[in-house]
């Protein structure tokens, strides 16, 4: 029964931990802003696909039909993240301002805000669907179908550990995810906006008496957890090559889940979280099958979650606390 | 294809519908409305899901009836076909209400469909009763044949001819010896899968396999356990969208085994979602008889050629079959077959070389070819490689 999981441990965990980044970076969007709100975004996984979107429109325009190298592959992905990025942290900030601020001004309950969250959630995908894919996109009737992406990129393999090929791809996507996330870290902790996001995390009243603009810390954090699921969309196109409207739904809920499992509110267990679920996703599938994947995967985090109720870092790690 | 079994279905009920039409003297000039008036105008419903999400399997065959019946219009035959469409979409519930209209308001005569099995086996029944014939040209579960209807055709062969069909060519000219077989584990792939594993052990092949989410993106757990076990070949028994990422990552993977699947992965979208450098060689079984651009069968380059002209459009997949579904009927119509009983009678009867096969039903409804197709993606096309008996890999 382990005998597969033995035998291929490290292609396992290679591929456990480069997901496992994606998952990390997009549970950041929904750490943040549970932190500083106290609201689960459901519409975070909206905001993914838009960057998936966003950089896929940017790698089409590219109209390639070699993959690139040298200074043009440096400069295309660049653009296809810096684009992704964007599109996700203005759609997040548009998002905050259309569906959650008159909500909060109103001082309407944090479940109306739930229920603005999940219709934000159906909004934008519907929009894809129907109008920018078949539009933008160019493929009138195919808005539910899915889209392939162009190669940008050859994906040659560097070097092996233990037996198992390590491509370019995968180690740009895991150092660029974690290099975003240390630097995340450091902006929160060392900065002065930083140390507004952990003021109005830890009591929002006692911060605005202390001179904290919340409005303007929300919308800071919105943008934050934006740009981090778009820098994630460009790089799951950049892995998987393929997107489509409802693209953010799976990896949402796994993102979620992350940040769960890692404590949520909390910056560093969301990285914790996202690798430590790609990894046991990974093993479970070789030891039960790829068809129980989710089945072990979830049924790790109940057991996580009965002996530590707040996740894996615990959600008072004030220190890193968003 | 369950869902294109279903399509088959819908077919057979506007068929049905159609003939139940000219039973009832619908002829729009006899008014007299006894049986001895003779009807000069039929019509044949074509039932399936013309709007939904895998409408893109309905609107081939759709068009395939369609110019059927123009061309047999053209010919200013004694009694003209008119068809009606019902668009299903692919709802069963929906499915058995456009039946009914189709018998009592629109009182066809005949029904090309229902497309889907599942709505098949809902429609069914209906038309049975109302001694409506229907053919489908898509809907290929096999308990459809094992119901007993007398009045139900189709002219694909079942899904348990299928998976046997490309499990015999997997260890035949692939001559595989390991293969893994994936499934997405829904009614169809995994169906379908089953049906290549028992016929592969039966071939003495190892047979491993796995399963995936046909909604996830990451099947990097199943593709390092298929590169791990080595497999010369690997069959996966599910939709062209999974399939088309499964064969991407394998290929990334380093893993080069010949790759199969089935008619539920027969559509561009395949090689749109693996890329056209990781599709190349990919092989994909299909009942279905579908015009490529090294098409050599003269039928067939006539069938594509008129179709194009008239859609502007390459004929897709069970277009072929559509049209076949339709011209067993209109056959019928007009070697003087005016109610539906009759036409029934007559379909039952057929005989003739149709554009996907020569058209014969065995009294199940059955066809009586059971031919399983091989194609080939080459060069970021598909290509027909031929009868999987008969083919072989170059």
């Amino acid at each position: 029964m382990f005998d597969n999981l033995l035998g291929s441990f490290w292609p396992y965990t290679i591929d456990g931990l480069v997901l496992g980044a994606i998952y990390g970076l997009v549970a950041l969007g929904y750490t943040m802003v549970y932190g500083v709100l106290r609201l689960i975004n459901f519409a975070h996984s909206e905001i993914f696909m838009i960057g998936t979107m966003a950089s896929a429109f940017v790698v089409m325009s590219m109209g390639l039909t070699h993959p690139l190298t040298g200074f043009a592959l440096v400069g295309g992905l660049l653009l296809m993240i810096l684009v992704g990025g964007f599109a996700s942290a203005g759609s997040a900030m548009l998002l905050e301002r259309i569906a959650y601020r008159p909500l909060r001004k109103r001082g309407a309950s944090r479940l109306a805000a739930l229920i603005s969250a999940i219709g934000a959630s159906l909004f934008l995908q519907e929009l894809f669907a129907l109008v920018i894919i078949p539009h933008a996109f160019n493929r009138p009737e195919q808005g539910r179908n899915q889209m392939g992406v162009a190669r940008i990129m050859d994906k040659d393999v560097l070097f092996s550990i233990g037996g198992a090929d390590v491509r370019v791809d995968q180690l740009l996507i895991f150092v660029a995810a974690i290099g975003m996330m240390v630097l995340l870290d450091q902006v929160v902790n060392r900065t002065k906006i930083g140390r507004g996001i952990r003021a109005t995390s830890q009591d929002p009243q006692t911060a605005m008496l202390m001179g904290v603009d919340i409005d303007k810390i929300v919308r800071v954090t919105f943008l934050i957890g934006g740009l981090m699921a778009g820098v994630a969309g460009a790089l799951f196109v950049l892995q998987f090559e393929v997107t489509k409207f409802s693209i953010g739904f799976l990896l949402g809920i796994k993102a979620f889940t992350a940040a769960v499992l890692g404590g949520i509110g909390n910056l560093r267990g969301a990285l914790l979280g996202g690798l430590f679920l790609g990894l046991i996703e990974n093993y479970g599938a070789a030891v039960f099958g790829s068809g129980w994947k989710d089945v072990i995967a979830f049924s790790v985090l109940v057991l996580v979650l009965m002996f530590r109720p707040t996740g894996i870092l615990g959600e008072s790690l004030q220190q890193a606390r968003a | 294809m369950i869902r294109i079994a279903s399509l088959g279905r819908v077919l057979a009920i506007a068929a049905a519908a159609s003939l139940a039409l000219t039973a009832c003297g619908g002829g729009t000039e006899s008014d007299g409305g006894g049986d001895s008036a003779a009807p000069t105008t039929l019509k044949i419903g074509f039932m399936g899901d013309l709007s939904g999400e895998n409408s893109g399997i309905v609107i081939p065959p759709r068009n395939g009836a369609q110019l059927a019946v123009e061309q047999y219009n053209a010919k200013n035959p004694k009694v003209k076909v008119e068809m009606i469409p019902y668009d299903s979409r692919a709802d069963a519930t929906v499915a058995v209400g456009l039946a009914q209209q189709a018998i009592k308001k629109d009182k066809v005569v005949a029904m090309v469909g229902p497309a889907f099995s599942g709505e098949s086996k809902q429609v069914g029944p209906v038309l049975e009763e109302a001694k409506i014939p229907s053919i489908s040209a898509s809907a290929t579960n096999v308990d459809l044949a094992n119901q007993g209807w007398k009045f139900w055709h189709r002219v694909v062969p079942n899904d348990g001819v299928q998976g046997p069909a490309i499990a015999d060519f997997i260890v035949g000219a692939a001559a595989a010896k390991n293969v893994v077989v994936v499934d997405d584990k829904s009614e169809y792939g995994k169906g379908l899968g089953d049906a290549v594993r028992g016929q592969l052990k039966t071939k003495g092949a190892t047979v491993s396999d796995d399963a995936l989410d046909p909604n996830a993106t990451d099947y990097s757990s199943t593709v390092t356990k298929i590169s791990a076990t080595k497999p010369d070949a690997i069959f996966f028994g599910g939709y062209y969208a999974a399939a088309g990422k499964l064969l991407k990552q394998l290929r990334d993977k380093g893993v080069t085994a010949k790759f199969f699947s089935a008619d539920g992965s027969l559509d561009k979208g395949l090689i749109e979602g693996a890329g056209a450098a990781q599709a190349e060689g990919a092989l994909i079984g299909c009942p279905c008889r579908i015009s490529t651009a090294t098409e050599t069968d003269e039928n067939v380059k006539k069938f594509a050629a008129d179709y194009k002209t008239k859609f502007g459009a390459d004929p897709l997949i069970y277009a072929t079959e559509g049209y076949d579904a339709m011209t067993a009927f209109l056959k019928a119509i007009e070697s003087g077959a005016t109610t539906a009983e009759a036409i029934n009678d007559a379909v039952g009867k057929s005989d003739f070389d149709g554009v996907s096969k020569h058209v014969k039903f065995d009294p199940n409804g059955e066809p009586s070819a059971k031919s399983i197709y091989m194609y080939e993606v080459k060069g970021g096309e598909i290509g027909l490689l031929g009868d999987t008996t008969t083919a072989k890999l170059s």
